[in-house]
């Protein structure tokens, strides 16, 4: 029989995230490693359910009020209010003055696709065009980002980001991109542990960005998935994104915010998150507007978003001890994944290894962009079962004392010899 | 004087700010609010202590209130001794938990079970009823040269939202007799055969929503027999497998029909959209599935990885937390024997609800219409037949919330509140003088035009 979807399907290739976890799955070699999904381990290399997770979760299953009702198209109240205060600021103006607009989205993937259907429906630049702004996107950047956007019908461009040779940003190529790209484009910024460079700007750097969006009219998009892991701070991971936001020089149309608790709260599976739409000036009718739209989106995919993780990270975030105990839990994690980025080099110098590793130190966050050619990251996967993706991206939080040495032995030997 | 003089330059530049930075977003409109779910808001709203909620489809207990199954309880208890991390499912679902609904679907009858022994089923999880609709709609939409589907008149609204919004256009088939509150068969075979080839057909496979009408199993030869005729494809929606008998198992019979015409040939294939919302009362933890049955194992392949192309770009992947319950409710055998005595529960008070309302309209309160049809529809709802003023009436002068078609949620009906639904129902009823036979035509008509 002939297939009935067969004559115009064409087989995909498996997702390069995703597919490395199932790759790494089959591979029977005894000392396997995965560097590959961002996903964070313990020190046994095992994955890791939040000590404040726990807590929240018991407190959750034991309430009187537990059940698993529909939750309103726009999410769970508690959860959108406090994640826009954890990401913002307590004393964030935005949100005194009342120009936020906050909804609950499928983590930050769900966030970033509510952000595309928002622009693509909605967001025109000021000089009157009605074509869809294009979607400036760091080179290089997150595997996914291209793809959501394009998805809703929008373009994408890239922005130069890093210099793969020095380890640093481009800074003035990216600035010269900003200043020629068509009035009103949108930029996407990562707030903090840019993925998968590890290399954000620094403070000085982020205003000539910012300065420079603003005054050739763009939009700042901050995609945030990894606030508090860079230096177990939430303030301080957020400071990019509340300078955009409370700085008044700033004349941004608006500022979008996509917020994932996937990492920071180990939420991953539960899928929770937020966005977050900042206007420049409060006006009750457009708040109602968007949101209202935002709901019409989300209501003919979805219809409601999942309550299970919205109420554990809404526990957590109303709960002072539990709050406090997250704090403690970013400090944990944050701190052990700095540990390995230490000790790997460590190591690395050790066997004297040849290049330089000193970045991997540098770098923040979750990952590392170790320098490794793609046919490197394909001989340390075939001949030692260390897996991380082929633009040489590391998941640091996969290391742990026990594989760290050998890591080192697999990056030095596929240095050595390819 | 001297305040507002130096209050109005103020208010001039804030004005012109307003404006240059707010014209981005100039072309907002404020979208309308969903109407079954603003219906909740309204009642939320409303202080009259006799106030009724027979809108969102929800079930409820005795006392109005919600009700986590005891099964659903097992497993919860179970899952927090046994789970050991909170990692992401893969792209369509953890496999454990496909296999376990794929079990649960296909396993039933032979045609089932052979179309999964041959590997001709995909099976993924998705976000409830709704998610798995999507990413069909957005599947059928890219693949399916022939962008039309045609659903019963009428559906759930957002059937209609799900498919216009993946670029499929959509008509209506008919289904719904408002003169006899029954099937228009007829109708609905014409409607079917006058459809171009490759067109969409939806189709709700038991528990019809709104009307609570379905097809006999006799029907349903006649209509598969037209699908097959006219090369229709069935996108099937089962968001309440185990409320027409009670017994999920049985409710599977339509769904057997289509698997017995596939391996037959007479259909190449079809989509299922399923949802554990209702019968598992899993509602907000979205759990459902997406199945398409293909050719052989090389095209579900195919169309695994092109669904999986569909879902990473909107959401990854999908929520874990209500899918391992499911999957410890459909694998552990002790929690399943309980989940068919909780839907067998469940299903028993709704109809006991049907009953009652029926027994007090009829015989307490001899109302004067013909109530019949409450008694033989199927599933959470009971299609009424009141019309959009009358639906008003109850709203505003009793308190009663339904959605404006006059559908009622059984679910809200309790045997505290049923006398006062009852009066309430009768008293606008009577209100229309609707006892003459002149007065319930021009309903009818008045219902047909909708």
């Amino acid at each position: 029989m002939s297939g009935f979807y067969s004559s115009n399907i064409p087989q995909l290739p498996p997702d390069p995230l995703f597919g490395i976890k199932a790759r790494f799955a089959l591979d029977t070699h005894p000392n396997k490693v995965d560097l590959g999904v961002g996903a964070y381990r313990d020190e046994n290399g095992k994955p890791w359910i939040l000590p404040s997770v726990r807590l929240a979760e018991n407190l959750l299953q034991h309430s009187a009020d537990f059940n698993h009702e529909y939750l309103p198209i726009t999410g769970l109240k508690s959860l959108t209010e406090e994640a826009a205060k954890v990401i913002l600021g307590d004393e964030s103006r935005a949100i005194k003055e009342k120009r936020v607009v906050s909804i609950q989205s499928l983590s930050g993937t769900g966030s970033l696709h509510l952000a595309a259907k928002l622009i693509a429906l909605f967001f025109k630049p000021a000089d009157g065009t009605t074509e869809s702004p294009v979607i400036y996107i760091s080179d290089p950047s997150w595997a996914n980002h291209i793809q959501v956007f394009e998805t809703c019908g929008l373009k994408t461009a890239r922005y130069p980001y890093l210099d793969a040779e020095k380890k640093v940003i481009r800074i003035n190529e990216y600035v010269k991109t900003i200043e020629e790209a068509p009035r009103g484009s949108v930029f996407l910024l990562h707030a903090t542990a840019h993925n998968p460079t590890g290399i954000d700007p620094t403070p000085e750097q982020w205003k000539i960005v910012l300065k420079a969006i603003s005054d050739n009219g763009h939009l700042p998009l901050f995609d945030c998935a990894y606030q508090g892991f860079t230096t177990g701070s939430l303030s301080e991971d957020a400071w990019a994104l509340r300078h955009a936001i409370d700085t008044e020089g700033y004349k941004f149309p608006g500022v979008l915010v996509c917020q994932s608790f996937a990492k920071n709260c180990g939420m991953y599976g539960e899928r929770v998150g937020a966005f977050h739409v900042i206007l420049p000036v409060h006006d009750e009718a457009l708040n109602s507007a968007v949101l209202s739209q935002l709901s019409k989106v989300i209501r003919s995919e979805i219809s409601n978003p999942p309550g299970y993780g919205a109420k554990i990270v809404s526990l957590i975030l109303t709960t002072p001890e539990l709050k406090k105990q997250w704090e403690q839990d970013l400090i944990t994690m944050s701190s052990r994944i700095f540990g390995m980025r230490k000790a790997l080099v460590a190591e690395l110098e050790r066997l004297g290894t040849p290049g330089s590793w000193k970045h991997i130190v540098e770098q923040k966050g979750m990952f590392s962009f170790t320098g490794l050619t793609p046919e490197q990251t394909d001989k340390l996967a075939e001949d030692y079962g260390i897996y991380m993706t082929r633009n040489g991206r590391a998941s640091i939080a996969g290391l742990n004392g026990g594989n760290v040495k050998y890591v080192a032995k697999g990056i030095d030997g596929v240095v050595r010899k390819h | 004087m001297f305040p507002s003089r130096i209050r109005q330059p103020f208010r001039l530049a804030s004005a012109k700010l307003f404006t240059r930075r707010l014209s981005a977003w100039a072309n907002v409109p404020q979208a309308p609010p969903d109407k079954i779910l603003g219906l909740n808001i309204l009642y939320q709203l409303d202080t009259n202590p006799n106030k009724i909620d027979l809108g969102v489809g929800a079930y409820r207990t005795d006392k109005g209130e919600p009700w986590i199954m005891p099964s659903i309880r097992m497993a919860e208890e179970i899952l927090a001794k046994t789970e050991t991390d909170k990692e992401y499912a893969p792209i369509l679902g953890s496999p454990s938990f496909i296999d376990e609904v794929q079990r649960l679907l296909f396993n039933h009858d032979t045609s089932g079970y052979q179309l999964l022994a041959d590997g001709r089923v995909v099976t993924a999880q998705g976000i409830s009823g709704t998610g798995s609709l999507r990413v069909l709609s957005e599947f059928l939409a890219k693949f399916n040269p022939v962008c039309n589907a045609i659903l019963p008149n009428p559906t759930w609204a957002n059937h209609i939202a799900i498919l216009q919004e993946s670029g499929i256009v959509t008509s209506k088939y008919r289904y719904y007799d408002y003169k006899t509150n029954g099937l228009d068969i007829d109708g609905l075979i014409e409607d079917l055969q006058s459809a171009d080839p490759r067109t969409v057909a939806l189709f709700h496979l038991c528990c019809h929503n709104p009307t609570g009408v379905d097809a006999t199993l006799e029907q349903w030869d006649q209509i598969i027999r037209v699908i097959s005729e006219r090369k229709l494809i069935p996108l099937l929606d089962m968001a309440y497998q185990g409320f027409e008998s009670g017994d999920p198992i049985r409710d599977l019979r339509v769904l057997s029909k289509f698997n017995d015409a596939v391996t037959r040939g007479m259909i190449p294939t079809y989509l299922l959209a399923q949802s554990f919302a209702k019968n598992m009362g899993l509602y907000g933890e979205r759990v459902g599935t997406l199945s398409i049955v293909c050719a052989d194992s090389k095209e579900a392949e195919k169309v695994r990885s092109q669904l999986a192309r569909v879902v990473r770009p909107m959401y990854s992947s999908p929520p874990t937390h209500g899918s391992k319950l499911a999957t410890i409710v459909l694998g552990n055998t002790k929690v399943y024997r309980q989940w068919l005595k909780d839907v067998k529960k469940m299903v028993t008070r709704l109809n006991t609800m049907r009953t009652l309302l029926y027994d007090k309209l009829t015989i307490e309160y001899s109302s004067p219409v013909q109530w019949d049809h409450l008694l033989s529809q199927k599933g959470m709802f009971a299609y009424t037949g009141l019309n959009a003023e009358q639906v008003t009436k109850l709203r505003e002068r009793k308190s009663v919330y339904m959605t404006s078609d006059g559908r009622i949620s059984l679910a809200g009906i309790t045997s505290g509140n049923v006398d006062y639904l009852a009066k309430s129902i009768d008293e606008v009823t009577r209100d229309e003088d609707w006892a003459g036979e002149t007065s319930s035509k021009s309903v009818t008509e008045e219902r047909a035009n909708q």
